[in-house]
């Protein structure tokens, strides 16, 4: 159980602080930058409380259901390529934290930054410690989210917005194949879980859906990492600010596709599609993004280019399927953490203090900044692989493991690639450091400017390039344990041996270092005429050729829209009721039967005979006058009384009651909205028009009518009545079974039309309260009653009729409010008898006297009746029982008698409120603008 | 006649005058289509658990035989929710005559400012 609640604190800490800082957003640097800062170190020592069983196995997890219907549990497992990830994210997340606190100014928003950063971190850190591959695909998402809003922290540029963007595009659509891979994968294992796929490398790999699982987790994995072709999002995401760029294209976002390649190694790697994907992809990277990175000059420029080599490095070596290639990458990936975090700062430092990040109007800065550059020439040192740094150890191992793969059959093509693009890594890495610290200025401005920053802005640098230099001079003992333990997790197989040296006497890879150094040498000294010779116009431009498929994408979903929808209500309701005929005709043309069934028919009197009638007079009158709108509207009230005398009749007694009151307030509406419309339009339809649409009309009627006669001269299917009706006094407490399934059997669904109901009535009030500005309150104010007013405005009787009924009203809904659980009535149908009572007032004394004395707000009355819908059901979970369980007992007060308490009441209370609430704000708005529109013309005639 | 006769014909007569006078163009004529049809999938809905007399839902030692109950829990909602939904339509296509001048479904056609008193150089 402890072990449950660190694993779940560990998760949840980095959220908690972004929470916390969006809290405190107007507070000063400090306090955001302290509160990260602490969730972070908070983080690592956790971390390494769960180092022992972490590395040592078996590996710590928990889990929890959350959809066990679609297996997604929130499983976390912390096993050591994990435990290795994490320590990443939290160590140099804290690094950047502290990097970051002096590289922000006082003035920029570091609350927004710093919530952002530890919402990334959170994001990053789900994805290494989560269980369920479903999980990580969501923690997954988060991470391009997060980066989008740190990439485009600086919303006011414009690169900084479309650099967001584009890493948003990229790596989101990446994200989508990964979750289609994923979801392949899960079925393929016969699991989500992460630790029992894992298992099942032999049952993926001979599925017939493995190369489409292949195929869609490495796009995720490649968009992520920025391998070619979809590098080119992460120079664009160069315009964060530098404390960003060191943690996410250094330990973090980019790495989190190398992760997954690593994680999903025993399942996915070993076959020859594998193999020669991986490693040709990861090949092309590193070159391509060495060479690259040789020609920039803007300095993070020429870091992002050389993160992307370094990530096909890595890239190629997870494809090799070799246990010692593994072992590489994960050296890699440490020493690639260190010193590119430690470069990132360093450029960061470099523009903080020279104002400059080109690398043509800086040099010889080791005077004016020794620190810096020392701290960056050794960082740089280590990324061009030389002794004594980590990063010779691993470009070794690299090297060494290439003659292993005779790739396309061709023995010599990876070692000769491979040490062309280490050429490059060293020729760019020792010119970003010769040009940048070393020779003559080559311009005097910002040298003129330039000085070592504070310590708290290089220290964390120094500590990471000091890592980068023990990784080299002590690998045993920094390193050899935690690679060996990961490799374990890589691979799946036994731990490894692990001999990490310096030396190892003279072998192949040692002399393809010694030729790559000598040719990053000559291309130093040859840079000058090599730059003359590189065309940059000769390469495609990425940014263009994105922008373009953006454009085109854009257009072709406009002729899409185009080419499949009119904006024309009347064409789409006339295609929607000419599909539905079609299909009803369709359907009766080929199922065959009989229109008419074989139940028994219940014959109808002569008052069910003439109210029919009367229902369809009144249909027809409505249909033939519907442009005499008063009259329609009286009309159209006889057909809701046919239809509540129907429900009487038919044995619903609820059902009437409701749609008899629902009728009021439903004419009061419209006869309100009608006060504003234009009452007498002219006709404007053409009489083919009316003809064709008069056609649709009866031959929608004919076969809706005819499926109605259908199915009612047919026995009902097997019901579930039966358990509503035995349960609901037993189980309900109530012998109104449709108030029970209401307010028990089915609350949830109640629980969610109420809350419908309340934004309908919200939507209302957020359509009127602003229509009295601009044009729509130009043409309120003009607007002029044009039938005749009674000079009375508020007529005697009426008032005084109407202040006799409010109590006897109100009497009339909380009797049928109680015994709805009974008899019929209920919530619903008690407020609408309620609202009435308040709706008679506000007709009869006006908006302005009504609402003076109004004992509630409406909003207000919608916002509780929802709490206290939601309340009693989280009361029940408090309790233990399920969401919304019901509780109802018998007790006994002497002179009232014996009497039922039942949660349920409370439940319909809920629901009482919203209905009433929605119901008045609907109303009473339009009222009060019809008078606010009145008062407005009397003035206006005055 | 039987009550399926009637209940039947009448959902047919509410659906035909709903769909003609959905196909209009002015917003209120639109509005008391929807009502139509409101009330004749409510009737459809309710109807789909048979039609009894004298057998409320309402239980009682004594009695034996009721109608369906669920489907005249789902009508119930559906007739509040169809007020809802009412309401809003209706406020939508005020709001959407007050700011352009029409109350045509499209927005665009035949503005009515002329014959309706709501043009400011009108005189009463």
């Amino acid at each position: 159980m402890a072990l449950a609640m660190t694993l779940l604190t560990l998760a949840l800490l980095p959220f908690a602080a972004a929470l916390a800082i969006a809290l405190t957003h107007g507070a000063r640097r400090i306090v955001h930058s302290g509160i990260a800062g602490a969730a972070s170190s908070g983080g690592l020592a956790l971390l390494a409380s769960l180092a022992a069983p972490a590395l040592n196995g078996p590996a710590p997890s928990a889990t929890w259901a959350w959809v066990p219907a679609l297996g997604l549990d929130v499983t976390l497992m912390v096993d050591p390529l994990g435990w290795m990830f994490a320590l990443l994210i939290l160590g140099i997340g804290l690094l950047v934290v502290i990097f970051a606190h002096s590289y922000l100014d006082m003035n920029e928003d570091t609350g927004r930054f710093f919530a952002s950063l530890m919402l990334f971190q959170g994001a990053m850190l789900g994805i290494v410690i989560a269980g369920n591959v479903l999980l990580l695909l969501i923690f997954w998402e988060l991470t391009s989210l997060a980066s989008f809003l740190l990439i485009g922290f600086w919303q006011h540029k414009a690169e900084a917005r479309q650099g967001a963007r584009m890493a948003l595009a990229v790596t989101g659509g990446g994200g989508l194949a990964l979750i289609g891979g994923m979801v392949l994968l899960g079925l393929a294992a016969g699991s989500f879980d992460l630790a029992t796929i894992l298992t099942r490398g032999a049952l993926v790999q001979a599925s017939p859906l493995y190369p489409a699982i292949l195929a869609l987790i490495l796009v995720g994995c490649f968009t992520k990492s920025a391998q070619f072709p979809f590098h080119f999002w992460l120079p664009h995401a160069m315009a964060a600010p530098t404390p960003v760029s060191a943690y996410l294209h250094s330990a973090t976002m980019v790495k989190a596709g190398v992760f997954l390649l690593a994680r999903l190694w025993p399942v996915l790697a070993g076959t020859e599609l594998y193999t020669v994907t991986v490693t040709t992809v990861g090949l092309v990277t590193m070159v391509f993004g060495a060479a690259v990175a040789l020609f920039r000059h803007d300095l993070k420029s020429i870091l992002a280019y050389s993160t992307i080599s370094q990530l096909g490095m890595l890239v190629m070596l997870l494809g090799f399927s070799l246990e010692a290639a593994a072992m590489a990458a994960v050296l890699h990936i440490l020493n690639h953490a260190a010193f590119k975090a430690a470069l990132f700062m360093s450029a960061g430092i470099v523009e903080h203090e020279t104002g400059t990040r080109d690398i043509r109007r800086l040099g010889g800065l080791a005077k004016a900044m020794p620190v810096t550059a020392l701290v960056a020439t050794l960082a740089a040192a280590s990324m061009a692989g030389l002794p004594p740094l980590g990063g010779f150890i691993s470009k070794e191992l690299m090297l060494y493991q290439t003659p292993k793969l005779a790739l396309f059959g061709t023995a010599w093509l990876l070692p000769v690639l491979a040490t062309i693009g280490a050429t490059f890594s060293v020729g760019y890495s020792l010119r970003l450091a010769a040009h940048l610290f070393f020779g003559a200025p080559r311009e005097a401005e910002p040298f003129a400017r330039a000085h070592d920053p504070s310590p708290g802005m290089w220290a964390a640098s120094a500590l990471l390039t000091g890592l980068a230099v023990l990784l080299g001079l002590v690998p045993m003992l920094l390193a050899a344990p935690l690679v060996g333990a990961v490799t374990g997790a890589v691979t799946g197989l036994a731990l490894p041996e692990v001999d990490l040296a310096l030396w190892h006497g003279v072998n192949l890879a040692l002399v393809l270092s010694m030729i790559a150094v000598a040719g990053g040498v000559a291309l130093l000294w040859q840079h000058k005429r090599l730059l003359g010779l590189w065309d940059p116009a000769s390469l495609p431009d990425a940014k263009r050729m994105f922008e373009r498929a953006m454009g085109l994408a854009d257009r072709w979903t406009r002729r899409a829209i185009v080419a499949t929808h009119t904006p024309s209500l009347q064409t789409m309701l006339l295609a929607t009721f000419g599909v539905t005929i079609l299909l009803v005709i369709e359907g009766a043309v080929t199922g065959g039967g009989r229109l008419t069934g074989t139940r028994p028919a219940l014959p109808a009197t002569l008052p069910a005979i003439i109210a029919w009638a009367l229902l369809v007079a009144a249909t027809l009158a409505v249909v033939v006058q519907s442009h005499l709108r008063l009259r329609v509207l009286i009309i159209v009230s006889v057909i809701g009384l046919v239809v509540s005398l129907a429900f009487a009749v038919l044995s619903a007694p609820d059902l009437a009651l409701t749609q008899i009151s629902v009728e009021v307030v439903t004419v009061l509406l419209l006869l309100l909205a009608l006060n504003l419309l234009p009452k007498r339009p002219p006709l404007i339809s053409s009489n083919v028009r009316k003809a064709r649409d008069g056609a649709i009309a009866i031959a929608g009627g004919v076969l809706i009518g005819g499926i109605a006669w259908a199915m009612l001269t047919r026995d009902p299917g097997p019901s579930i009545a039966a358990y509503h009706l035995a349960n609901a006094k037993s189980g309900g407490g109530g012998s109104n079974v449709v108030n029970v399934i209401l307010v028990d059997f089915r609350a949830y669904d109640t629980l969610g039309e109420i809350i419908v109901l309340g934004i309908a009535g919200l939507g209302i009030f957020a359509l009127l309260d602003s229509a009295a500005r601009g044009a729509a309150g130009a043409r309120l104010r003009a607007w002029r009653a044009d039938m005749p007013h009674s000079p009375e405005r508020h007529p005697m009787m009426l008032v005084a009729a109407s202040r006799i009924i409010l109590p006897l009203t109100l009497t009339v809904g909380i009797y049928l409010f109680l015994r709805g659980h009974n008899q019929p009535g209920g919530g619903f149908i008690a407020a609408l008898v309620v609202a009435a009572a308040f709706l008679v007032q506000y007709l009869a004394a006006g908006f302005d006297w009504s609402d003076a004395r109004k004992p509630f707000g409406e909003h207000n009355l919608i916002g509780w009746g929802v709490l206290v819908a939601m309340g009693t059901g989280l009361g029940a979970m408090v309790l233990g029982a399920p969401f919304l369980t019901s509780w109802f007992d018998y007790f006994a007060l002497p002179l009232i008698g014996k009497f039922e308490l039942a949660s349920a009441m409370l439940f319909d209370t809920g629901v009482f409120l919203t209905v009433l609430g929605a119901v008045m704000l609907a109303l009473a708005q339009l009222s009060h603008i019809a008078q606010r529109a009145a008062r407005a013309a009397e003035e206006h005639e005055a | 006649m039987s009550y399926e006769f009637l209940v039947a014909s009448a959902i047919g007569v509410l659906v035909a005058g709903g769909i003609y006078l959905a196909l209009r163009a002015r917003t209120f004529q639109v509005v008391l289509g929807l009502t139509l049809i409101s009330h004749a999938v409510n009737l459809f809905l309710f109807a789909s658990g048979r039609l009894e007399l004298g057998r409320p839902p309402i239980w009682d030692k004594t009695v034996s035989e009721y109608t369906d109950p669920l489907p005249q829990a789902l009508v119930l909602t559906a007739i509040v929710i169809t007020f809802g939904m009412t309401a809003f339509v209706v406020i939508l296509s005020l709001r959407s005559f007050l700011e352009t001048g029409s109350d045509h479904v499209d927005g665009d056609t035949v503005p009515c400012d002329a014959q309706d008193g709501l043009a400011e150089d009108e005189e009463p």
